[in-house]
């Protein structure tokens, strides 16, 4: 009895519901000029003012000079203070690699070559492009999404009780305008732009191969993936969720034993590969010699920069017994890649996901981190605003990272200037914000996971004598 | 009796027959004692041992040594060295107020060595060299390694014979934190002939030497001609010894010394085996401000650093010199004050900015002729803890942007190599010239610094060598009959002299890490490594599961009862 009233009253929501996605469907298949035009346009061009503005205005004060020498917000990898010398270094007829002060790839040079006067422009045309990147992938992903909820709930796959948990045009409308925000107008990416670090060109490089690979472009997807590897070698891992991305689309099943599996991942790894030799090739042209290689990826493996920075590598390597300290780089190397299969493995029903955990993952990990690797996978934070309610420490996550944000110059001063504190105090800021962001990633990971249960077994879970039943990982 | 001096006699013939037509040598020393402007006296000794042979050439072997050093003359020949220059000091030249020393050289060790052009392995000898003159002279000579060790392009021509331009077989570094003490000072003392027993070296007495305001000992080794055509190399070895002391103060304001109050001896001989033994004392400026006694008739000119000088010459060869007493004790008694005397050029350095994050290296230099410009050529050579930014590089005279002519910059690697800055600036007539470069500060592995870590740094000195116009003709021929202070850098033109001056060292401060905590930061670190791998770990392998309180104990114990007896569980 109770049973088929529950049953009708589902349906009626199912019902009301697809009236609304065809409502949302109707909307969304508008031309996409006329819809920016009409409903989002606005408020994402206002967003691009503000954005624009407050950069413009931050480059013109006199904190510009003050942010940029910043150790949070500069790595040794992307401070514009060393692209201007490995410029001036070309000019004086040096190689820029000779020296330890230059580890931008060669590209770099090349572009700054030309564009070393108007860099202020293309630092925040670059952040322009990144955020327009996120936005337009979001939405894509976020229609990818609906249709396949719809699917879903149309053949039943979803648990009776769970309508709370499934997602409305209405709450996802303004989620691919959050992103945008919240990458224009946090504060690490405004930062790390007024610093010129060319941090913002590697989110842009990556943000436009999630774009490229949520447009299911396999050869862009590739291209650009090679780009991102060749700027800083740890993009490398997004290779996997993009791979599955588009197996995904084109409904070709994980199958080791398949032979259509393997020829789209050779085809797809080919590109790859041949963008990556394609490009590295070039690089080895404009300058006439493999100088790079080691002065780059040797740079970012062995770290001997020991900088303070926001990672965990500075002190633990500026401490390290030097008979261990070959044995223990690996470790720490080994770590950052170490997560992809794993992560694949569990999510490979969900490569956007995937995604965004691995670019968290290489922000946190990576050898010389700044703020600007951490705004890139926040963007991503309000695509997954859904999750919200599975959260387990929001609060004391937030808390965390905005109380070590703080603190970072304070204890810096009191280091570097001040001679009242010594190396440990940042050392202990440095664990502290990596352990918030340990545990943000790791309460994402937990929400989706368990939304992804409740999906399948229903969100009011009972145990066997019927009494409400709490969810526990086994 | 008879017999006995027969056969001494005889055995001087064997062993005068036996010996292969020796190799000529000699031995000069001198003493030169200007009377400084601010009350100090500078005494300077030289020691030239000349020796008619050559260590270098193929399929010969030297092995009878005289007057030579055999010591270095082995280590010249196993190290195909070309030419050589050590210094040891301790204090820093005031030029501003003492003027230029006949010899220069920067605090601390400073050890430059251009190879001979048929080396192959050039840093491998560098290293072998390094460590056996460490020995020699017991210095740390040994931590010359790659890391302070550069080639500068220009800065550092050879002194001696031979057109060399090639700088790969040049190797220069410093050691600004070398403290040096009597314990350099007897090595060197035993390379001379005499030693310290007889001759000038009996004044060195180093409770003497060593209570002053400079003092500096070198060692300079280069070949170069035996007679004016210059058909073939002799090899000269220089010894020298500056020294100023500061009497003024010490003699409770009675400007009064002498080579006993100095040194705490007089002279009784000349060395036996030395060709000229002479002491000469400055009295180009004003002869009646001072009174020297005894005095002497003789007379010497020389022209030295660009200008003409008069000097007392007291010869020590000559018997008349020690008196009844047979023994030389000089008096010089001030009468008045002096001027300042204002050096044509001269350099000073400094770190500017603060905190340990970055900085900026400041050098100034001054040309205080009246109306002639000239170019100087600066060197630094940084260690690769202090990343020098070359853009930032400013060179301003009189308030406006200079550009060097010429700049040779060789980055530096970390753990590897120092930075090398070398360039051309001219400098306008009555000026003052800024060179400025900012540097960041880098974080070491807590092995790589010193014991005291928060005493600094040192940055070894910059160097500035230029050809200053001269005020008088300066002597271009090479005479025997010139003293020794007056021919060591070869002057190839009339109007103009070589000067070599060096700023002072710079003492850097970088951040550090705590030292007590290598085990704390590993388990620290590894901690919040381990807390993403961990909750990583338990999300990738578990599953959601509904939690099913677990049953009571007794039941439990029912149950493994009933399971033991094979009798349905109890649910």
């Amino acid at each position: 009895m109770d049973g088929t009233l529950f049953r009708s009253v589902n349906k009626f929501f199912i019902i009301a519901f697809c009236l609304d996605i065809k409502s949302y469907k109707s909307f969304m298949h508008r031309p996409d000029s006329f819809f920016l035009a009409t409903k989002m346009a606005a408020p994402l061009t206002l967003l691009l003012i503000v954005a624009v503005t407050i950069r413009a205005v931050l480059f013109r004060s006199s904190l510009a000079e003050l942010i940029s020498a910043r150790v949070e917000v500069v790595s040794p990898l992307n401070a514009w203070k060393r692209v201007v010398e490995g410029l001036a270094l070309l000019d004086l007829g040096v190689s820029p690699y000779s020296g330890d002060v230059f580890h931008e790839t060669p590209l770099m040079i090349y572009l700054f070559h030309f564009t070393v006067d108007y860099a202020e422009i293309v630092f925040i045309v670059t952040d322009g492009i990144t955020a327009l990147a996120l936005y337009l992938s979001i939405q894509t992903y976020n229609k990818d999404v609906f249709r396949k909820q719809k699917y879903a709930l149309e053949s039943d796959r979803y648990s009776a009780d769970c309508l709370e948990l499934l997602r409305s045009p209405k709450e996802m409308f303004y989620i691919p305008l959050k992103v945008a925000m919240f990458y224009l107008l946090n504060p690490f990416t405004i930062l790390s732009c007024v610093a010129k670090s060319t941090c913002g060109l590697n989110n842009a490089i990556i943000a436009l191969f999630i774009f490229c690979t949520l447009k299911g472009s396999a050869l862009l997807s590739g291209i650009l993936l090679a780009l991102a590897t060749y700027q800083s070698i740890y993009p490398l891992t997004l290779f996997a969720p993009a791979l599955l991305f588009f197996l995904q689309r084109l409904y070709i099943p994980v199958n080791l034993r398949r032979s259509s599996f393997w020829f789209f991942t050779l085809q797809y790894a080919f590109m790859y590969v041949g963008s990556l030799v394609v490009i590295t090739g070039l690089s080895f042209f404009l300058l006439g010699s493999w100088d790079f290689i080691p002065s780059v990826y040797g740079f970012i493996f062995s770290v001997p920069d020991l900088t303070p920075n926001i990672g965990l590598f500075w002190y633990f390597f500026a401490e390290m017994f030097e008979h261990f300290r070959l044995f223990f780089s690996c470790v720490f190397q080994i770590n950052v890649f170490f997560y992809t299969i794993p992560l694949s493995i569990k999510l490979k029903e969900h490569p956007v996901f995937l995604i965004f955990m691995q670019i968290a993952i290489i922000s946190i990990f990576k050898s010389y981190p700044t703020v600007g690797d951490v705004a890139l996978y926040m963007a991503f934070l309000p695509a997954w605003s859904h999750l919200y309610r599975f959260l387990r420490n929001i609060f004391l996550v937030s808390c965390v990272l905005l109380a070590c944000s703080a603190l970072f110059p304070v204890l810096w001063h009191l280091w570097i200037y001040a001679g009242s504190a010594n190396s440990n105090f940042y050392y202990a800021i440095t664990l502290l914000f990596n352990f918030g962001q340990i545990l943000l990633v790791a309460d994402y990971f937990y929400a989706y996971l368990r939304r992804e249960h409740h999906l399948t077994h229903g969100l009011y879970l009972k145990k066997k004598d019927g009494t409400e039943a709490t969810l526990v990982l086994k | 009796c008879w017999g006995k001096q027969n056969l001494k006699s005889l055995l001087k013939l064997i062993v005068i027959a036996l010996t292969p037509a020796a190799a000529r040598d000699e031995f000069q020393e001198e003493l030169v004692i200007r009377p400084l402007h601010s009350g100090d006296i500078y005494a300077s000794f030289q020691f030239r041992t000349l020796w008619d042979t050559d260590f270098l050439q193929e399929g010969q072997k030297v092995s009878h040594y005289r007057l030579f050093p055999k010591s270095l003359g082995q280590v010249l020949s196993k190290f195909s060295v070309r030419e050589l220059h050590i210094s040891f000091t301790q204090g820093f030249w005031r030029t501003m107020q003492w003027g230029q020393p006949f010899i220069p050289s920067p605090p601390g060790a400073e050890l430059w060595v251009w190879f001979h052009d048929t080396v192959s392995d050039v840093d491998g000898n560098w290293k072998e060299l390094t460590n056996v003159l460490s020995g020699i002279f017991c210095a740390s000579l040994n931590f010359i390694d790659l890391t302070n060790t550069v080639q500068p392009s220009a800065s550092f021509k050879p002194l001696g014979l031979g057109n060399a331009t090639d700088h790969r077989f040049l190797r220069y570094a410093t050691l600004p934190r070398e403290i040096v003490c009597t314990e350099n000072l007897t090595p060197w003392k035993k390379l001379l002939p005499c030693g310290s027993k007889a001759g000038l070296a009996v004044l060195m007495k180093s409770e003497k030497l060593f209570h002053s305001s400079f003092h500096s000992q070198a060692v300079h080794i280069r070949p170069i001609c035996q007679d004016e055509q210059c058909s073939s190399k002799a090899w000269e070895l220089r010894q020298t010894l500056n020294v100023v002391f500061d009497l003024h103060t010490s003699g409770q304001g009675k400007k009064e010394w002498s080579l006993f109050k100095m040194f705490s001896r007089t002279l009784t001989e000349a060395c036996p085996l030395a060709s000229s033994s002479k002491v000469y004392v400055d009295i180009t400026d004003n002869p009646e401000l001072f009174e020297l006694s005894p005095a002497t008739p003789l007379l010497g000119q020389a022209v030295v650093l660009g200008d003409r000088r008069t000097y007392s010459v007291y010869d020590l060869s000559r018997a008349e010199t020690f008196g009844q007493l047979r023994s030389f004790n000089l008096l010089l008694r001030w009468k008045g004050d002096s001027d300042m005397l204002r050096p044509l050029l001269h350099a000073e350095r400094y770190v500017a900015g603060f905190g340990l994050q970055t900085g900026e290296i400041h050098t100034v230099i001054y040309n205080n002729h009246p109306y002639r410009a000239f170019p100087v050529l600066l060197m630094d050579s940084v260690p690769w803890y202090l990343q020098l930014y070359i853009h930032t590089l400013t060179v301003t005279s009189k308030s406006r942007d200079n550009k060097p002519s010429y700049i040779h910059y060789q980055p530096a690697k970390d753990r590897h190599r120092p930075h090398l800055l070398e360039m051309l600036i001219q400098l306008p007539p009555h000026s003052m010239t800024e060179v400025t470069v900012q540097f960041e500060r880098a974080l070491l592995k807590w092995t790589e610094y010193t014991p005291d870590p928060n005493h600094g740094f040192y940055v070894g000195s910059s160097v500035v060598s230029a050809l200053v116009p001269s005020m008088v003709a300066m002597r271009t021929n090479f005479t025997q009959d010139q003293p020794l202070f007056s021919s060591f850098v070869p002057v190839k033109e009339e109007s103009s002299y070589f000067v070599r001056v060096y700023t002072e060292p710079l003492l850097v401060n970088l951040p550090t890490p705590d030292f007590s905590m290598p085990y704390n930061v590993i388990c620290l670190t590894c901690t919040v490594v381990a807390v993403g791998y961990g909750s990583f770990y338990n999300l990738l392998t578990r599953t959601f599961q509904v939690d099913e309180p677990s049953p009571p104990l007794s039941k439990r114990l029912a149950n493994l009862i009933r399971r033991m007896r094979g009798v349905p569980l109890l649910t």
